[in-house]
């Protein structure tokens, strides 16, 4: 198994892969504490719909570099749903069902009224579920990627301090003069970017989980934020890791295996934190 | 000088007046409370004081070199914090964010007053405790050392006392009262009338809007 593996290394694509994978599941697991926290957890489900509707769009058009249309379309949308959030009329996650099965459904009306190649069910499968698209990517994807990656991580460690005081208590922050609203842009645009990126990895319908597992796993057994987040960027990164391997070794789709992956780490850390109480 | 200052104050949402003609002066050292019954507009007008609304009409003015962001302010408790995995050093650090300014980091001198803090609200022994495990008087322990590290002169306490049991209760008025007595001004939300009247240097009732009585 071992052999197999070396040689599988030897593949350039193989190691884009999981350089990218690892760095997306780095990204992705950074903002979920925040994200659980504050009640957000659907957003990233809802923002997954409207990239896929997005990037249906982008593939109708026949563009060549799908992110032009992908990455400005989730972002405004990221802030529209956090605005809504604040001011709601329509209630926020009611506001979130909305969109997600709204981008679904004209994504796929899109795709099946304007098809690009022979293979509708194909594509829209991909999509959704990430497939092996990881696999074909080209350096430039994998540089696009690492760029965008440490950029996330960079905004998140320089504004850790406020993300954590917003998070934690948004009227104490308001209340001694911290930008609330401009925190919460930043957030929620951070989100998209990530969002964006880890439909790559993992297909649009499982993004959420990347986000939200690895937060799980580490709040049910720790105790402050800093380790918090600490063990979720950790344990997403092994977590992805394990999944692209088992997936490269037994030809599991990429996307599934990590998230089961993800899904195994969750179980083991809550009954733990259930032993330890 | 007075600290704050509310002149013929009209508070309220998108223009609907909740209180109108609040006028009052706070002056350094005061115990200051606001009583009424809920949906008063208490919280209104707390919201106001601490600038996170406009007030409709009328003003409020700051003297003293009293600046709006340095208010120490005591929230009521979220449904965000209740399953929040946070040290109790974390959270009373975060306290500093005002003094952060343009810094992304916090400083020695922010983790040592953090760390005064912690001493002077007794909590020392609970400094790597994870804050949802602990007690609702201590979890209010942790806010009060958090609104601390951002004040040094007045502190905004909204229904302080809000589902603690009698006994932490009174210990939390005691506390309250002794942080007045090393020279804080306190700011007190409440519809605890009579906790209030043994405390209270001056009482504001919204319920009759009628002006300041002592």
């Amino acid at each position: 198994m071992l052999d197999k593996l070396i040689l599988y290394m030897g593949f350039p694509f193989v190691r884009y892969a999981l350089i990218v994978g690892v760095l997306i599941a780095l990204c992705s697991s950074l903002l979920g504490v925040t994200l659980v926290l504050k009640r957000y957890s659907f957003i990233g489900d809802g923002l997954s719909h409207v990239a896929f509707g997005a990037l249906a769009i982008a593939t109708v058009l026949q563009l060549t570099n799908k992110m032009i249309i992908v990455l400005p379309l989730t972002i405004l949308f990221a802030i529209l749903l956090l605005r809504k959030g604040q001011n709601a009329k329509i209630k926020g996650d009611a506001a979130i069902a909305m969109l997600s099965v709204g981008a679904l459904a004209f994504g796929y009306l899109i795709m099946n009224l304007f098809p690009t190649s022979s293979n509708i069910s194909g594509d829209v499968c991909s999509t959704l579920f990430g497939s092996t698209s990881i696999l074909t990517l080209t350096k430039a994807d994998v540089w696009a990627c690492g760029i965008l990656a440490v950029i996330v991580i960079l905004i998140f460690i320089l504004f850790y301090n406020r993300i954590f005081a917003v998070t934690f208590d948004e009227n104490f922050a308001n209340a001694v003069g911290t930008k609330v609203n401009l925190y919460n842009l930043l957030i929620a645009t951070v989100i998209a970017v990530i969002i964006v990126l880890a439909m790559n990895l993992v297909g649009s319908l499982l993004i959420s989980a990347l986000v939200i597992f690895p937060a799980l796993s580490a709040m049910s057994i720790l105790k402050s934020f800093r380790s918090v987040t600490i063990f979720s960027a950790v344990s997403s990164m092994i977590c992805a890791l394990v999944g692209i391997i088992i997936s490269i070794l037994a030809g599991t789709p990429v996307g599934s295996t990590i998230v089961a992956v993800d899904c195994i780490l969750f179980g083991v850390c809550y009954l733990i934190g259930r032993i330890k109480g | 000088m007075a600290l704050l200052t509310a002149r013929s104050l009209c508070v309220g949402y998108e223009g609907q007046a909740v209180l109108s003609e609040i006028n009052f002066e706070i002056n350094a050292g005061d115990y200051f409370c606001i009583i009424g019954e809920n949906g008063s507009g208490k919280s209104t007008m707390m919201k106001t004081m601490l600038g996170l609304q406009s007030p409709i009409s009328g003003s409020i003015e700051f003297g003293d070199g009293l600046i709006q962001n340095e208010i120490g302010y005591l929230p009521q408790q979220s449904v965000v914090q209740r399953d929040f995995p946070a040290s109790v050093f974390e959270i009373v650090l975060s306290g500093c964010q005002n003094s952060l300014k343009k810094k992304f980091f916090y400083t020695k001198e922010h983790k040592a007053l953090a760390m005064e803090n912690i001493k002077r609200m007794g909590i020392e022994d609970l400094k790597d405790r994870c804050y949802r495990e602990l007690s609702g008087g201590q979890q209010q322990r942790v806010l009060l050392a958090r609104a601390l590290c951002a004040t040094k002169r007045v502190l905004l306490l909204d229904e302080p006392v809000a589902g603690l049991d009698p006994i932490v209760t009174e210990e939390m008025y005691q506390l309250i009262k002794q942080l007045n007595d090393e020279g804080l001004t306190i700011i007190m939300i409440s519809h605890d009338m009579v906790a209030v009247k043994d405390y209270a240097t001056r009482i504001l009732n919204v319920n009759d809007m009628e002006g300041v009585s002592c």
